[in-house]
């Protein structure tokens, strides 16, 4: 009873502090002029959705932040989650990058460190940029093409640097190269795919035709890194600032602050507004005291961005004036079940089909939370990725499956009687546990038995469902699984989970899609120039994957985030699919 | 009762070298116990899984990012050293302690000194400096917590068994029983909401502050672990307490005392109570021990950067030199605190000798 009183009571001040500050926010001095308009004094459930949330330009105060868990690394070579790409733009600057928008406007890429796009060759296998005059790192030396070059050369030593992405190492001509550190060039510049003609010129050659470079080039890795200072591994604790904030103090596994960066100059920056004075971040906080601390106002923003736990979840749910401080986008992650073709008699189209048809899409939605967690889907393409289409092949009324039409595939697949097959999920998710027996429960309407078997979380892609032989011998017919984009378009959500040439031993992303013609789909969309079209092709890719009937989709994913008053300037954008952590401000 | 507390002959404190002898043996001991504790925990980490058929490769996949190709884990598995027999492997994790070892970060070497436990390659750390650097914070809230709970738990017990069956006496016990039930993870959260987020008394979960910059912000960053903890420790004590109070205030020498006419404060505090502490040290020992090595719920309750906490992250991660590391200084002290405990008995209770 206390508890909910208090609740009540810290739920009220909210409230009556929000109204309050609404009313005063007409008054101030600062002029808005923010992308996408906004209206201050709308508040509500997902008030920052589309539009910017308590616009503001007053700089000044303390952005207070916290992650539930550690950041993977601060080296701009060596970080993969997309709050740390997110992140990253408040203290570093990449050749190009999201631009701070609200939604769909927070998708496209705009120049950063580069003055303008990148310049593809005919073939499209030679990229050329020029870099903007006046950038300084921190420490007021001026930065050079041979920075990021630099920079881009080391993120290639995954020995050294295991966390990051892959795709320069995969898409550069290389040449044999592995890294600056075994590198016979003093400067550690020996890398011949990346030409550095004149310090504000940069070239990338590739190894093969790829249409969307420019989305490689805003990777963090094209952060550039002085090699004066770069001591590898070591790097990460104490990174040279390029953007408005440095570093303060780094705590591994603590905490870090960011304070302005003096040698940052807003004249060479058109993107950054860089509202607060300071940056606070508490690392490895209880997840479930984040989320009470973010609605007791003691807190800003938790950095992780999947949204909150459970608990206050249901808190924020049943409270209508938590409920007006809340936003619950669409992400790019789809949550969907893979099946695998290489076991009997998934191995046989109709018998796959007959799972699609089978499957109850409402029960999976349910597994993930009802309509807060995510939205039912039918194909892999997330909707708010630019140009996906709503493709539904295997239809079924209110999406609870049509056991009929599974019957005539099992006919056709030689199993009329339906057959028995094992089901994986990931031991320590709930959801993905709960996924596995609402299809255990749907498939058996049509004889098809599922086994559940769950495995370890932090080892299911690299030891179990991830690993084919694993896989293969274990029976595992239906592997629950997930997946975000690295970027929010077809290039950067398909490519990894469907292309059946990156299949290797172990670790894998795509377990199940292996068909050539998806393949030639995805080749295809690779090397279209035209940006619509490339579009269009990722569809296709989609169309096919759904085709060949490898993958159940299940549910896109919905965060539910709690918006702090003390914030301003909040909106979600679709780059990350959280609020965007570079135009945020503080009114406290 | 031969040797009770009242013989004189036994009050006597044991010999220095006798002492002497038996903390040299005891020591002795608890390295060979020490190395017995690594030699199986090495083994539960790097011995267990090969027999369970996971290939070295399987092993360094941990260590490598979501994207490694083959080529790239085996790379891995060789730089770590996977690939080296088993006992060249626990042979250089032995040596580091004693002697340091090398680790390469890219450009640079880094040594990491003795004594070495483990270099951890996901956060590129040598772990035992992370271990130093976090057992202030886990000192801090065991010893905090354990002088409340031994003061709050003890005179609470005492209380209760001399008072036996009166309000006070059902009433602690029924607190008691409540503080032993309620889980750390539920108390925790509860006491912040109310007293740091709904009341404003307390400071938010994860402030620490060093003893050092300032005692007064330390103690009241600490005050609400402290007591939450105390408050789950304290209320086993004050029931052990109770119990042995109620059976040694029937005990003959309880009735010899009175029977000489010693005021009734004494014959509590000086007799009943002193034979009441020997039960109480060891399980204090053991406690103690057991929270220096980590208070892993509540450092996560509270979001201290503890070694609790830090274990935790380390098994979540998968970091196995960092659980390996957390486990052998645990170990260390649930040794050392048996150790204090053994020599303690000596004081509280004369009949112990160490010949």
């Amino acid at each position: 009873m206390r508890k909910q009183r208090l609740v009540t009571m810290v739920a009220a001040g909210a409230a009556a502090v929000m109204t309050l500050s609404a009313c005063g926010g007409g008054g101030g001095s600062s002029n808005n002029n923010n992308k996408g308009g906004g209206n201050p004094s709308a508040t509500g459930p997902n008030a920052a959705i589309g539009k910017v949330f308590n616009p503001s330009d007053k700089k000044g105060g303390t952005l207070r932040m916290a992650n539930a868990g550690d950041w993977d690394s601060l080296d701009p070579g060596d970080t993969y989650y997309a709050y740390s790409w997110n992140f990253i733009r408040l203290y570093g600057r990449s050749l190009m990058m999201f631009a701070s928008a609200p939604g769909q406007d927070g998708a496209k890429l705009t120049p950063d460190l580069a003055e303008s796009k990148g310049v593809p060759s005919e073939d499209l296998k030679t990229w050329t940029y020029k870099i903007r005059k006046g950038v300084k790192f921190d420490d007021g030396t001026p930065v050079t093409s041979k920075d990021v070059k630099y920079g881009v050369s080391r993120s290639l030593d995954k020995d050294t640097f295991p966390n990051g992405p892959t795709y320069f190492n995969e898409f550069l001509d290389l040449q044999g190269y592995t890294s600056p550190y075994k590198d016979s060039d003093p400067n550690g510049l020996g890398l011949k795919a990346i030409e550095t003609p004149d310090d504000q010129t940069i070239v990338f050659k590739l190894k093969k035709p790829f249409a969307d470079f420019d989305y490689f080039a805003g990777m963090p890795a094209t952060m550039p890194v002085p090699k004066a200072k770069d001591d590898g591994t070591k790097y990460k604790e104490h990174v040279v600032s390029t953007g408005p904030y440095k570093f303060e103090k780094v705590e591994l596994g603590k905490s870090f602050t960011l304070v302005r960066n003096t040698n940052w100059d807003q004249a060479t920056d058109p993107n950054r507004k860089a509202l607060p004075d300071k940056i606070t971040m508490q690392l490895n906080v209880n997840a479930d005291d984040l989320d009470n601390r973010l609605m007791s106002g003691d807190l800003d923003v938790d950095v992780v961005g999947s949204g909150v736990q459970p608990a206050a979840q249901a808190k924020i749910l049943a409270d209508p004036n938590l409920k007006n401080a809340s936003d619950n986008p669409l992400s790019a992650r789809l949550w969907y079940t893979n099946i695998n073709g290489e076991v009997a008699p998934l191995d046989n189209i109709e018998c796959r089909k007959a799972v699609e048809y089978a499957a109850d899409r409402t029960g999976y939605q349910r597994a993930y939370g009802g309509n807060a967690g995510g939205e039912i889907a039918s194909s892999l393409l997330p909707p708010i990725i630019p140009g996906a289409e709503k493709i539904d092949l295997y239809p079924s009324k209110d999406s609870a499956g049509d056991v009929d039409k599974a019957k005539e595939a099992l006919t056709k697949c030689g199993q009329p009687n339906g057959f028995e097959t094992n089901i994986s999920y990931r031991a320590e998710r709930p959801k993905e546990k709960a996924t596995a027996e609402s299809l255990q429960q749907s498939l058996g309407r049509v004889g098809i038995k599922l086994n559940i078997k769950p495995y370890p979380t932090g080892d299911y892609a690299k030891l179990y469902a991830g690993k084919p032989d694993f896989a293969k011998s274990n029976n595992l017919g239906l592997m629950v699984f997930g997946w975000a984009a690295d970027w929010p378009n077809g290039f950067g959500f398909l490519k990894e989970i469907t292309d059946s040439r990156n299949i290797k031993a172990a670790g894998n992303t795509n377990f199940s899609i292996k068909d050539p013609k998806v393949n030639d789909a995805i080749d295809k969309a690779m090397t279209e120039k035209d940006e619509n079209a490339r579009q269009k092709a990722w569809v296709d890719v989609d169309r096919k994957a759904m085709e060949s009937a490898y993958a159940l989709p299940g549910v896109v994913a919905k965060g539910l985030y709690y918006r702090p008053k003390n914030l301003t300037n909040v909106f979600i954008t679709d780059g990350f699919s959280e609020y965007d952590y570079l135009a945020l401000g503080v009114s406290g | 009762m031969a040797g009770s507390p009242e013989d004189s002959r036994a009050t006597r404190p044991p010999r220095p070298s006798t002492v002497f002898a038996y903390i040299i043996r005891r020591l002795i001991g608890a390295v060979i116990l020490l190395f017995v504790v690594s030699l199986v925990t090495f083994s539960i980490f790097f011995l267990v899984p090969r027999i369970a058929g996971a290939s070295v490769e399987d092993m360094a996949s941990r260590y490598v990012g979501k994207t490694a190709d083959a080529e790239t884990i085996r790379q891995m598995a060789e730089k770590l050293g996977f690939t080296d027999p088993l006992l060249t492997q626990y042979g250089r994790f032995i040596s580091a302690i004693f002697v340091g070892a090398d680790y390469s970060t890219g450009p640079t070497t880094v040594h990491c000194p003795a004594p070495c436990l483990g270099y951890s390659f996901i956060t590129q750390n040598p772990v035992w400096p992370d271990l130093v650097d976090r057992m202030g914070v886990t000192i801090s809230l065991a010893v905090g917590a354990a002088v409340i709970w031994l003061l709050l738990g003890i005179s609470t017990g005492v209380l209760s068994a001399l008072r036996r069956g009166t309000v006070f006496d059902r009433a602690a016990m029924g607190v008691a029983l409540a503080g032993v039930s309620l889980p750390i993870f539920f108390t925790g959260l509860l006491s912040l909401t109310i007293f740091s987020y709904g009341l404003g008394w307390a400071v938010p979960g994860g402030t620490y502050v060093n003893f050092a910059d300032d005692p007064l912000a330390w103690a009241g960053a600490l005050i609400l672990p402290w007591v939450t903890l105390a408050f789950l420790n304290a209320a086993g004590y004050a029931r052990l307490t109770r119990a042995t109070m109620l059976e040694t205030m029937n005990e003959d020498f309880i009735r010899t005392a009175r029977a000489k006419g010693l005021n009734e404060r004494t014959v509590v505090v000086k007799h009943g109570l002193r034979s009441v502490l020997t039960p109480i040290i060891t399980i204090f020992g053991l406690d103690l021990g057991i929270l220096l090595g980590g208070a892993v719920l509540t450092e996560s309750a509270y979001s201290l950067p503890g070694l609790g906490a830090y274990a935790i992250n380390a098994i979540v991660n998968n970091d196995l030199p960092k659980v390996l590391g957390v486990t052998l200084v645990g170990a260390t002290f649930i040794i050392i605190a048996n150790l204090v405990v053994d020599l303690l008995y000596a004081v509280v209770d004369p009949r112990v000798k160490y010949s």
